[in-house]
């Protein structure tokens, strides 16, 4: 398979270009932001995403949906990030289907989904950085289980209709990582959400559970077996975020170059000058090497190979190049790039929150170091 | 092709090379010596080079997309990519080193007559007659097209006069592709491309030790050397355009050094045995970058098949394949610690370590500078002002 767009996801492109420009470039963000919007999207756009059919790309057709791959999600989230256009569809529509699909779970979620009336929370950190680390527990009580720990970072979960909660159901031992996940009801007694608005104007919530009864039917998968779902769920999660990346990235980048053609000083263009040229073309080949790491680990994903070394590099290579574009970005625009009147501080505020997401750059150049043994 | 027919030619091909492969070239080469170059007078510092070569080359495989009546193998783009996979994952050697493959191939496929596409190009495919390049001068490096080697109009042949530099391995070269000023008037309207053997009558050549101790790079002097009209590729004074294409290629070559070298990772061995922290965690980002660029690499060559790269690619890839490199060696050195200083000793391979390091150094040179690449694409691709 040539690693490039085939015909149909460039129609797709181009429909979800023209599309996410229209209906949500930065200034809605920006009017969602100085509105205050305790919701943290619009619900109309997203009711529009589903009529588009975006939030059916990646659910099977025998569920009603396009039966598409991470590719075509991927085009969709990269206009997202060009826009900076809030949504849930990263967790929603990207993670939270992986990890729902082929379960018990999915014809209770999937409708709503298709129809852009439900929105998904993933409740998987518990420390600043990303670690992996799972330590909530859950433990057997009569016909289910009972949950008690905290988790961050968790986008949507003031809004959500179900979270999908990592927990501990026994010590990591050789046979399994003795991890569970859960889809739970964020109403559930004993959930407390305290949600926090963050750099980029998102927001997200500390979750604690305190002592939370649920059923044994909100087991996703098999109990102890977790790690299958969370690492479809992980997967799709950090591709889906390389791929919003790259077009935070490469929107700021274009933004910058078409500044150093428009601004003029001592009479010139800045960007005729050689120093500000070669920084410029440097930033170009960070992100399309960024942009080629990626694609690969998406068609790997769709061709069900094993991508994870793909994914890990598509997510390190993508925080690397997109910082170093927010960051030319501000500094080739000089002082109007620090005001808030201009958009580009908002494209460092937003790659710094999808930096972070599943695990960032470091996370994951020491996750490739550990798997190559050393 | 319908995939079921792809899948056979995997099949076939795997089955192919495991039985064709000679184990010896499954591993790294452990120095220059092993890189085989072909020409008049080949050079095999291990006899399965040559059984390797002979048998690539008998399928057309040195060349695989090329038409197989200039000695290619006939491939489709889709059949080449799997044949290097294919090659890839049984880490195989390249069967064969040549410019006449990576540069001066691609610019005969476009510009050459019929004649010389015959003569010269399974001449290449096969390892016959070894290529070198006629570019810079000693007053005309990135400026290239400053150039004053001149070929004066003798009737029926050329007469050519002057001086190139940095000329890969023109003392072991049987043929050279030279960029000659037909015109003293204009600057880069009045350069013309020549070919014309080594062993002509004037040529001479001079090789240049380098730093890393060894010398690839030579100067090549022209007195009075008489080479036929018909060894003009292209248009007369339309050279530029025939220098240009090819550099595309060239860099597009240079490029794939930042994809390290066949077999084991070098880098990677080393890491496993140990490093501090600061220089595991560089090792690891550089990973990063590397395993990103091998993805970029391969999403370049399926577009440049597919007639959708950007024209001023090359010089990405050539820019951030070298920069790579360069770091890739920088890691390596400072993994080896003292071992990788030996210069002569056995163990060392003769310093291959500290040779290979040094040598890096010009790929971000050769080829155009990184920074000429740089104003390369700031221009054609950022459009950026003049």
């Amino acid at each position: 398979m040539p690693l490039y767009l085939n015909e149909d996801q460039t129609m797709l492109r181009d429909t979800a270009k023209d599309f996410v420009a229209a209906e949500a470039p930065v200034a809605h963000m920006r009017a969602l932001r100085d509105a205050n919007d305790p919701t943290g999207f619009s619900k109309e756009l997203w009711k529009q995403f589903a009529e588009m059919g975006f939030t059916g790309i990646l659910i099977p057709e025998g569920d009603g949906g396009l039966g598409l791959g991470h590719v075509e999600a991927g085009v969709v989230l990269e206009e997202i990030g060009r826009n900076l256009s809030p949504s849930p569809f990263l967790a929603t529509a990207v993670a939270a289907v992986e990890a729902l699909k082929g379960t018990g779970h999915a014809a209770r979620w999937f409708p709503g989904i298709l129809a852009g009336d439900t929105v998904a929370a993933l409740a998987i950190d518990e420390t600043p950085k990303f670690t992996g680390q799972v330590s909530l527990a859950a433990e057997r009580a009569g016909n289910g289980f009972r949950l008690s720990g905290a988790k961050r970072f968790v986008a949507h979960a003031h809004v959500a209709d179900l979270m999908i909660v990592a927990a501990r159901t026994s010590a990591a031992g050789a046979s399994s990582s003795g991890v569970t996940l859960f889809v739970v009801d964020p109403k559930t007694a004993g959930i407390e959400v305290r949600t926090e608005r963050l750099a980029d104007s998102s927001l997200a919530s500390h979750v604690t559970f305190a002592n939370v009864e649920v059923d044994a039917d909100t087991v996703l998968g098999e109990v102890d077996q977790g790690d299958s779902p969370l690492g479809r769920l992980l997967a799709a999660g950090r591709t889906g975020a390389s791929a919003e990346l790259v077009g935070v990235g490469g929107g700021a980048m274009d933004m910058t170059v078409n500044y150093l053609k428009d601004r003029k000083q001592f009479g010139v263009a800045i960007g005729s000058f050689q120093a500000l040229q070669h920084r410029a073309a440097h930033l170009y080949s960070e992100m399309e090497v960024a942009r080629a790491a990626v694609l690969k680990a998406q068609q790997l994903l769709d061709a069900g190979q094993d991508a994870a070394e793909a994914v890990a590099v598509a997510k390190a290579m993508t925080g690397l190049a997109t910082t170093l574009a927010v960051q030319e970005g501000v500094q080739m625009h000089g002082g109007i790039g620090m005001t808030d009147e201009f958009d580009i501080g908002f494209f460092m505020k937003r790659a710094r929150v999808l930096a972070e997401m599943f695990g960032d750059t470091n996370y994951h150049a020491n996750a490739l170091a550990e798997a190559s043994g050393y | 092709m319908p995939d079921t027919d792809l899948d056979q030619f995997r099949a076939e091909t795997r089955a192919w090379l495991e039985a064709n492969c000679p184990a010896e070239m499954r591993t790294p080469p452990k120095s220059e010596k092993e890189t085989t170059w072909g020409g008049r007078n080949p050079e095999y510092a291990h006899p399965d080079q040559k059984v390797w070569l002979d048998r690539m080359a008998a399928r057309g495989w040195t060349v695989p997309d090329w038409p197989s009546a200039y000695g290619g193998g006939g491939l489709s783009p889709a059949e080449t990519k799997i044949l290097r996979e294919e090659l890839k994952r049984i880490k195989a050697r390249n069967p064969l080193n040549s410019f006449g493959i990576s540069m001066l191939g691609p610019a005969l496929l476009k510009y050459g007559t019929e004649e010389q596409k015959l003569e010269h190009l399974p001449k290449i495919a096969r390892g016959e007659i070894r290529w070198c390049q006629g570019y810079s001068e000693p007053n005309a490096g990135s400026d290239l097209a400053g150039l004053q080697t001149s070929a004066d109009d003798a009737g029926d042949h050329f007469v050519v006069n002057g001086q190139k530099v940095w000329t890969s391995y023109a003392d072991k070269a049987d043929w050279i592709f030279c960029l000659v000023r037909t015109d003293k008037t204009v600057k880069q309207a009045g350069i013309s491309f020549l070919l014309f053997d080594m062993a002509s009558p004037g040529v001479s050549t001079k090789p240049i030790l380098l730093i890393s101790g060894n010398s690839p790079f030579c100067e090549t002097f022209f007195d009075d050397v008489k080479v036929p009209k018909a060894n003009l590729l292209g248009t007369l004074n339309k050279g530029w355009d025939v220098a240009k294409y090819l550099l595309g290629h060239e860099r597009e070559m240079i490029s794939g050094f930042g994809l390290g070298g066949a077999g084991k990772d070098p880098l990677v061995e080393a890491a496993r045995k140990g490093v501090d922290p600061i220089l595991r965690a560089q090792i690891a980002l550089f990973e990063v970058r590397s395993k990103a660029f091998a993805a970029m690499s391969e999403k370049f060559i399926d577009e440049l098949k597919a007639g959708q790269a950007h024209p001023a690619q090359p010089s990405m890839m050539k820019y951030y394949g070298t920069e790579l490199n360069k770091t890739r060696h920088e890691l390596q050195m400072a993994a080896g610690g003292s071992d990788a200083l030996e210069w002569e000793s056995e163990d060392s391979h003769q310093g291959a370590a500290a040779r290979s390091w040094l040598r890096t150094k010009a790929n971000s040179i050769e080829g155009g500078t990184s920074e000429i690449q740089l104003n390369i694409i700031a221009k054609r691709i950022l459009d950026l002002p003049s």
